[in-house]
């Protein structure tokens, strides 16, 4: 595996505001990797250093083997960026747009034309070439931008937001174009979102990413034993009123591998386990004379991860400043 | 002669406005930027040459200005005026010559510098309205990309940011250029058919370095328009501010320089020496602005009567032979404020550079 993108000890400061800190992270070739993080977390920021838009304070960023802060020209070269709230210039059609960046990229009109052409159709936009800009809805907007992106051939691709302001249906259609189209031209892909649900459908791998630290990374299920690290499994139980809550308990204990048994509010029950024991547990509690009404597994999706992490977060802040 | 006769007949105005309608719908429109924009275009039709980006971009940028609402109203509005400066200076042609003056042989120029009834010469149109047509090219330049979220698409492809912000500012001169160079054609050779006399080649040599020096000098407003547009994130504030400018120096510069020379004048005995060195540092005061340089610079390129553009004691003009300067020698003359508006010219770019150059580019 080579790497593409290389971040060594990056970081950004503005003025005393850390946005970056100490970032260290690889990417390795055909990797398509969220970078997931609430706003203002400085995924931008460090998107912004990968391509030379901005200088980091300190470290070093290396895309393709290059240095992005001293050959700025070559890595863009290389790489294809579609920035958050991707703008186009509306006076012109989505055809002649493709054809600016394309021009940009040093393709002459032979390259540009049929590319600029096929590629609108890859992304749906075919029917609408030669239709201006201007007249475009945000989820056309986005998919001509994911266009303009791939117009130059590139090696990395790095998507700022991809989904934001588009509708369920759109962003549906959007990740997958975009896994379609990163496999076919098997390139590397970046993308950064706060939408836990939408990197988890396409990512290969994860980074959580929040105030300028990357505080995780890897796929989803080694995300959620890195976080959650106290139970592997939960297992969530609803049972009717009466029943001996001592019997109950004792009963659960005795199956290998149950950890914890919480009762929560109205017969709703967890049960945390270091192994997936579901089929006994219901033996248990139907042996404790409890009428089992609702038995399910919970898995932990990256939702739960984020969420389970702001806790900690919270609690932290909260620590600190007493 | 035909082509001459034609404009002739019908009224200039009317004939900008049938332009602009062509230019508006695009039927005579140059191929500027696209040379084909349909998506079926055959293959060998196109041309396999690679365009450096640089080049890309002074392309897209002059399409856009000419296809731009801005530009037709503002070379409407000049075209209006020098039509009026040009009948201005015919019907006071008569006025404006006189058998023995000594620059007897320069007919034509007086075409450029007569004004009568009321209306101001072609020269003053110019110096007046180029200013406008500068900041009107230049002072959304980078902040209405930032605005539109293109700029960092832009940036974010394989070019320098300087070549960015250079096309920008070769789009715009390529515009102006072509916009003075034939105004000014048009304006000689409308003044060739109504008075009868060609220029000499002398005269025609000084309409050009005249032409010359008024791109310099629009280049210079446009530059200024395009460094706010790089320091102001609203296109607003940056075209305000560039007006704030150029009234501050046409307007109320002259009055501050006024109320400068009337407390510093020196006594009724002032000794011959104070005097002249009150007035030259007046005249160097008012140099200070480019519009006082470019008039400078203007006047005696079209007046080859003047020889100095400072004081002159009576000893040095003992002598002289009443004949105009020969065009090397008014070059020499005015070499100075060329250099200065150029170097106003590279300044503002400098600063622009300072401040773009290492700015990030946040989308929107």
């Amino acid at each position: 595996m080579d790497p593409v993108i290389e971040l060594e000890n990056l970081s950004k400061c503005y003025g005393d505001f850390k946005a970056v800190d100490d970032l260290n992270l690889t990417i390795q070739k055909g990797e398509v990797f969220g970078l997931l993080g609430p706003n203002g977390a400085g995924k931008s920021t460090t998107i912004l250093m990968m391509l030379g838009l901005t200088e980091p304070s300190g470290g070093s960023v290396k895309v393709c083997g290059l240095d992005a802060t001293r050959h700025p020209v070559e890595v863009k070269r290389k790489v294809g960026y579609l920035p958050e709230d991707v703008g186009f210039y509306d006076d012109l059609t989505g055809f002649e747009n493709l054809l600016f960046t394309a021009r940009l990229n040093g393709q002459s009109d032979q390259q540009a034309y049929p590319k600029a052409a096929e590629l609108l159709n890859k992304v749906g936009l075919g029917a609408h070439a030669e239709k201006k800009v201007g007249k475009y809805s945000r989820g056309m907007r986005q998919r001509l931008g994911l266009a303009d992106v791939l117009v130059k051939d590139p090696e990395v691709i790095i998507l700022d937001e991809p989904t934001l302001g588009i509708d369920p249906k759109g962003v549906k259609e959007l990740l997958e174009l975009i896994l379609h189209l990163s496999r076919e031209k098997g390139l590397t892909v970046l993308l950064s979102s706060h939408h836990l649900h939408q990197v988890q459908q396409i990512c290969t791998r994860v980074g959580l990413f929040v105030t300028g630290k990357l505080i995780a990374s890897g796929d989803v299920e080694s995300l959620s034993s890195q976080l959650i690290a106290k139970h592997p499994y939960l297992i969530e139980a609803k049972i009717g009123d009466e029943f001996q809550d001592p019997v109950l308990r004792e009963n659960l204990s005795k199956i290998p591998g149950v950890e914890e048994v919480t009762l929560l509010a109205e017969g709703l029950l967890h049960i945390g386990c270091s192994a997936d024991n579901t089929a006994a547990i219901a033996n248990a509690i139907m042996a404790s004379g409890a009428q089992l009404t609702h038995l399910s597994k919970k898995t932990y999706g990256l939702d739960d991860i984020y969420q389970r992490y702001f806790e900690n977060t919270t609690s932290h802040e909260v620590d600190q400043s007493s | 002669m035909i082509f001459i006769n034609v404009i002739l007949k019908i009224p200039l105005p009317m004939k900008l406005i049938n332009q602009a309608k062509h230019y508006i719908a695009g039927i005579s429109l140059p191929s500027l930027s696209l040379h084909q924009t349909k998506t079926q275009a055959k293959t060998n039709e196109l041309s396999s040459k690679v365009t450096s980006p640089f080049w890309v971009i002074v392309n897209k940028e002059v399409a856009d200005h000419i296809r731009s609402w801005r530009l037709v109203i503002l070379v409407a509005i000049i075209t209006i005026a020098c039509a009026g400066s040009l009948i201005t200076g015919l019907m006071h042609f008569k006025d404006a010559v006189s058998a023995n003056a000594p620059e007897g042989s320069f007919f034509f120029l007086k075409l450029f510098s007569a004004s009568g009834s009321g209306l101001p010469s072609f020269v003053v149109f110019i110096s007046f309205l180029g200013p406008l047509l500068g900041i009107g090219l230049g002072f959304d330049a980078i902040n209405s990309e930032q605005n539109r979220g293109t700029m960092a698409r832009v940036l974010s492809q394989p070019l320098y940011r300087d070549q960015w912000l250079n096309a920008k500012f070769a789009g715009g001169l390529i515009v102006i250029s072509a916009l003075f160079t034939g105004l000014t054609l048009i304006f000689m050779s409308i003044g060739i058919v109504k008075i009868g006399i060609p220029p000499t080649p002398e005269e025609f040599l000084r309409i050009l370095i005249f032409t010359f020096v008024t791109i310099c000098y629009v280049g210079f407003w446009m530059n200024l328009s395009i460094l706010f547009s790089v320091k102001f994130k609203q296109a607003a504030t940056s075209a305000l501010c560039t007006i704030a400018v150029w009234l501050f120096i046409t307007v109320f510069y002259g009055i501050i320089v006024n109320f400068i020379a009337n407390a510093t004048a020196p006594g009724q005995f002032a000794t011959p020496d104070q005097m002249v060195r009150y007035q030259q540092f007046i005249t160097n005061l008012m140099r200070v602005v480019p519009s006082q340089l470019y008039s400078d610079a203007t006047t005696t390129l079209l007046m080859p009567s003047i020889r100095s553009l400072g004081p002159l004691t009576t000893e040095q003009v003992v002598g002289t032979v009443p004949s105009p300067l020969p065009l090397g020698q008014s070059l020499l003359l005015v070499w100075a404020q060329m250099t200065g508006l150029v170097l106003a010219t590279v300044s503002c770019f400098a600063l622009a550079y300072y401040s773009f150059m290492r700015r990030e580019v946040r989308s929107r």
